[in-house]
């Protein structure tokens, strides 16, 4: 506990990125990232659930006895889930058909109940809200550099305008999911090299 | 003893709550998902049957009751007249229900226009029910209350080829609006008359920002 909240903040962009050093919430991760729209769309509402969560479990601590704690942990995610999916349908519309089922899909991925778990139950509320935003924007950049890769290789665009000239010829593999899976591959590879010093 | 019903109150407190939250919530938000949902699933399909129309079809619309469904109308203006209406119905695809916003003048019975508005069909292939603007166009001008079928079934519908069951798909949801606009044909005279635009001409979206 002897960490600061800028380190706790800090270690989600890089020593424990999820998607790529925790190896977390890899469906999400595989399935939405055809564009960079999809991947950071994805990735922020993951984060806002993510940092309320975190909150409020880490508010409630001390009330949630430990048998029930999953349950109500459960619940809490849920509730700022289903808050998301109802906003996201009243105010990105677009946005919220690309995703589909994936935006209450968000209820089980790991990285909620695991930093609810691991860290939220048992650190205060500040300490909590810089890791949830720290892991979260740690996800959003992970999904958001998956999200480019494919995007200009599988479509050859980045964020909807083309970057090749007409005489390019779309690599279609990389918007599907063996490409996703090649794609995460590589970039473990790249991470791994470049940490291992 | 004590954890146990310390166990049930809190539960039973947090379900409370978020229940109460997200209730509030989509009552907060529930007309304005409705109106996304016309604009980006609905909408375009309706604007096109519409064009030039002098009100906006999206805003002008009623629901009327058929046995136990409750369908949607939108109304356009013409020529300072009301006599146009569009509704959904739906017909069996390869991968799923197609469904078909279908344009009429309630004066002729004839179709206006079709516009086809959710699809699972396979891309390429039945997708191109959507994509292919001939293929709805074809529809337009005949006589609403007929059975539609493919050509290679005897009937007067241009199938896309290579893609029959989705064609066939289409026809029998053409079939099926013919049905439900002949059913419904009384309700929606009586229903227009008294019926009044709600606002002139706005530029698309602009009701809810």
């Amino acid at each position: 506990m002897a960490k600061s909240i800028t380190q706790e903040f800090v270690k989600g962009l890089w020593a424990e990125i999820p998607p790529f050093r925790l190896v977390l919430g890899l469906c999400p991760t595989l399935a939405v990232t055809k564009t960079v729209q999809d991947g950071i769309g994805m990735g922020m509402a993951t984060t806002f659930v993510l940092v309320c969560s975190n909150i409020l479990v880490s508010a409630m601590r001390n009330m949630i006895p430990s048998k029930v704690r999953i349950a109500a942990f459960i619940i809490i995610i849920a509730t700022f889930v289903t808050v998301v999916e109802l906003l996201m349908q009243a105010f990105t519309y677009p946005l919220f058909l690309s995703l589909g089922i994936f935006i209450p899909l968000i209820v089980v991925n790991c990285i909620l109940l695991g930093r609810a778990e691991a860290f939220a139950s048992k650190n205060g509320v500040l300490y909590s809200l810089a890791d949830g935003l720290g892991i979260g924007i740690g996800f959003t950049l992970a999904l958001a550099s998956l999200g480019a890769v494919r995007e200009v290789f599988g479509s050859g665009t980045f964020w909807g305008t083309p970057v090749f000239g007409s005489s390019f010829h779309p690599f279609a593999f990389m918007i599907q999911a063996p490409g996703a899976f090649v794609c995460l591959g590589l970039m473990l590879c790249i991470m791994n090299l470049v940490g291992k010093k | 003893m004590r954890e146990l019903i310390k166990m049930v109150v809190v539960l039973t407190v947090l379900s409370a709550f978020s229940g109460g939250l997200l209730a509030s919530l989509r009552n907060g938000t529930k007309d304005k998902i409705e109106y996304q949902q016309l604009k980006f699933v609905k909408g375009p399909a309706i604007l096109d049957i519409f064009k030039g129309a002098a009100n906006n079809p999206l805003v002008d619309r009623f629901k009327i009751k058929d046995g136990n469904v409750e369908r949607s109308f939108f109304v356009g203006k013409f020529d300072d007249k009301l006599d146009t209406v569009a509704f959904e119905s739906y017909g069996k695809g390869y991968g799923g229900d197609i469904g078909l916003m279908v344009g009429v003048n309630l004066n002729t019975d004839k179709i206006l226009g079709v516009g086809v508005t959710t699809l699972s069909e396979t891309p390429g292939v039945g997708s191109r029910a959507k994509t292919d603007p001939d293929f709805v166009a074809q529809f337009a001008g005949r006589p609403l209350m007929e059975t539609f079928k493919v050509k290679a079934d005897g009937g007067q519908v241009d199938a896309l080829s290579g893609a029959t069951v989705t064609s066939r798909g289409v026809a029998a949801g053409m079939t099926d609006a013919g049905l439900i606009y002949k059913r419904l044909k009384p309700k929606l005279e009586e229903k227009l008359k008294t019926f009044s635009t709600k606002a002139v001409k706005t530029k698309q979206g602009e009701q809810h920002g």
